[in-house]
């Protein structure tokens, strides 16, 4: 993997490229706790934490607007090719993947009150249990990113799957509750869209160990199977 | 379709393996740009494809290349008439110290293509303006040719060249001593020539072979180390080398 771990002439070209490198670690880093942050002022109804999640946003957009702005003058100025060219336009993917991610952490955030002015449903530990999976995921492909591992970059999008059944599982879980009593629909239904925000993370994520194979190889993976397990099951929570 | 084949070329400058076992098919109506670091052949193999290395005494060509299939090596071949079917332009614009008309005029009379002093003054005409430069010039025919800009010596030199309806142009850094504007005309030129010529371009620019090859042959060191699409060869070349020399990495 000689790349672009080998020396330029130009370099102040490896220092541009190694700060880039840096800038999309130090998001990874930060989406990661933001994503973290959320789940954790969710389960435990803390609404400061929450708050500070909502606001540490900007940071994560100041960074992706950063790397966009940096990447576009290392194409303009030294025209990059080959493996140089193919981590700039991967930069660019990543950061604009993880500043989605950082969205979405928001939104989790951001449903903290509304969720803690109900009594607390049992849902809250399937949650948990999702956003660690997803939160692993997370590390594992910035780790990857950082040494070109393929292989667990290809781990991490064969995981997604794992993501997938917990959503539908907590999909399934969460219509119970609103079936045995309405009231429970009002916090039920914001604990569906915390799920399906960590199902898009997931997705996200999945998108920057794709771009780690893009890096490595000049390749692309085939044309991904995105279905969302819960469409089969509405028809089915509509006859009942 | 390939219009010139290259097999198992090896040039020799006395003792000295200028060029290892090339081979390499230049495709017809595509633009073919030679890469490489400077001494690793390229000007070399481009003066194989014409013969012009028959004028330097101590080089030797060894191997098979063939123009729609016939070898330009053989002692039959009349080197006049090959040169006419293909033609060159130089880094340097070299324009003869004659007017602009005659520069153009020139070939196309030894090859008599002209009957008369009307089908010249055609011919001159029409090539001055497939090389996009007849505007420019046409008030100043009678003019010395070397009082052009050298922009316009170049595009003046590619007239000259198409003025004799060869059927592949060989090029060699031929935007080297131009400036931007004058090197995007010849670069917009080339991609129109194509249409009609083969094109073979020997080109320090990686830019420049982006932008106006189809194919890039890259060469370091004597060998052919890789030709591909010239799409490929910048996103994502197979040799190492390749990458290494485009990227601009040491070793
Ligand atoms: N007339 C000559 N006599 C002896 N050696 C020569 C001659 N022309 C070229 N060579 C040698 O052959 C090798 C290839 O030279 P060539 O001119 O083909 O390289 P090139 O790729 O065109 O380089 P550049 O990019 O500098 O023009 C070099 O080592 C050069 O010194
Ligand atoms: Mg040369």
């Amino acid at each position: 993997m000689m790349n672009d771990r080998a020396e330029h002439i130009s370099k102040a070209f490896d220092e541009e490229l190694r700060l880039l490198n840096n800038r999309l670690a130090e998001m990874g880093g930060m989406a990661e706790a933001q994503l973290a942050g959320a789940v954790e002022a969710l389960c435990r109804s803390n609404a400061e934490l929450a708050e500070r999640v909502v606001v540490r946003d900007k940071e994560i957009d100041a960074l992706d607007l950063e790397i966009d702005m940096f990447s576009v003058r290392l194409v303009a100025l030294r025209q990059p090719v080959a493996a140089d060219l193919r981590t700039i336009f991967a930069a660019i993917k990543i950061s604009s993947d993880l500043e989605r991610i950082g969205d979405l952490a928001k939104n989790i955030a951001g449903r903290t009150l509304a969720i803690s002015r109900f009594p607390p449903l049992p849902t809250t530990v399937s949650i948990a249990s999702m956003a660690t999976v997803v939160q692993s995921m997370i590390k594992q492909v910035l780790d990857a990113w950082t040494a070109r591992d393929t292989q667990s970059a290809a781990d991490v999008c064969a995981r997604d799957v794992e993501v997938d059944q917990h959503y539908a599982s907590l999909f399934r879980e969460l219509l119970t509750y609103m079936m045995e009593d309405p009231r429970n629909i009002g916090p039920c239904t914001h604990l569906l869209f915390v799920a399906k925000n960590l199902e898009r993370v997931g997705d996200h994520t999945t998108n920057i160990a794709e771009q780690i194979g893009y890096v490595v190889l000049g390749t692309r993976p085939p044309d991904r199977q995105t279905h969302d397990p819960t469409n089969a099951l509405v028809p089915e929570a509509d006859s009942q | 379709m390939t219009k010139l084949t290259a097999r198992n070329v090896n040039v020799f400058y006395g003792d000295a393996h200028a060029l290892k076992q090339v081979n390499l098919d230049i495709r017809q109506n595509e633009v073919t740009a030679l890469i490489g670091p400077s001494g690793c052949g390229k000007s070399t193999f481009l003066r194989c494809l014409n013969r012009m290395n028959d004028l330097i005494e101590a080089c030797r060509v060894e191997g098979n290349i063939c123009l729609d299939g016939e070898d330009i090596y053989d002692p039959a071949v009349d080197l006049v008439y090959l040169r006419a079917r293909i033609g060159m332009v130089f880094q340097k614009p070299n324009p003869f110290p004659k007017s602009v008309y005659d520069n153009v005029a020139y070939g196309p009379k030894i090859h008599g293509l002209a009957s008369s002093r009307a089908e010249m003054d055609d011919i001159v005409t029409s090539s001055l303006e497939r090389a996009g430069l007849f505007e420019e010039v046409k008030d100043r025919l009678g003019a010395p040719a070397t009082g052009l800009s050298g922009g316009q010596q170049q595009r003046l030199c590619i007239a000259r060249a198409i003025a004799v309806c060869p059927e592949i142009i060989l090029m060699d850094e031929p935007c080297s001593a131009l400036d931007p504007i004058a090197t995007a005309r010849i670069e917009a030129l080339i991609d129109e020539l194509k249409q009609n010529f083969t094109i073979v371009i020997v080109t320090h620019s990686m830019q420049q072979a982006a932008r106006v090859s189809q194919r890039t042959a890259f060469f370091h060191l004597g060998d052919l180390v890789e030709v591909g699409d010239t799409d490929t060869v910048f996103t994502k070349p197979v040799d190492p080398r390749t990458e290494s020399y485009i990227s601009g990495h040491i070793g």
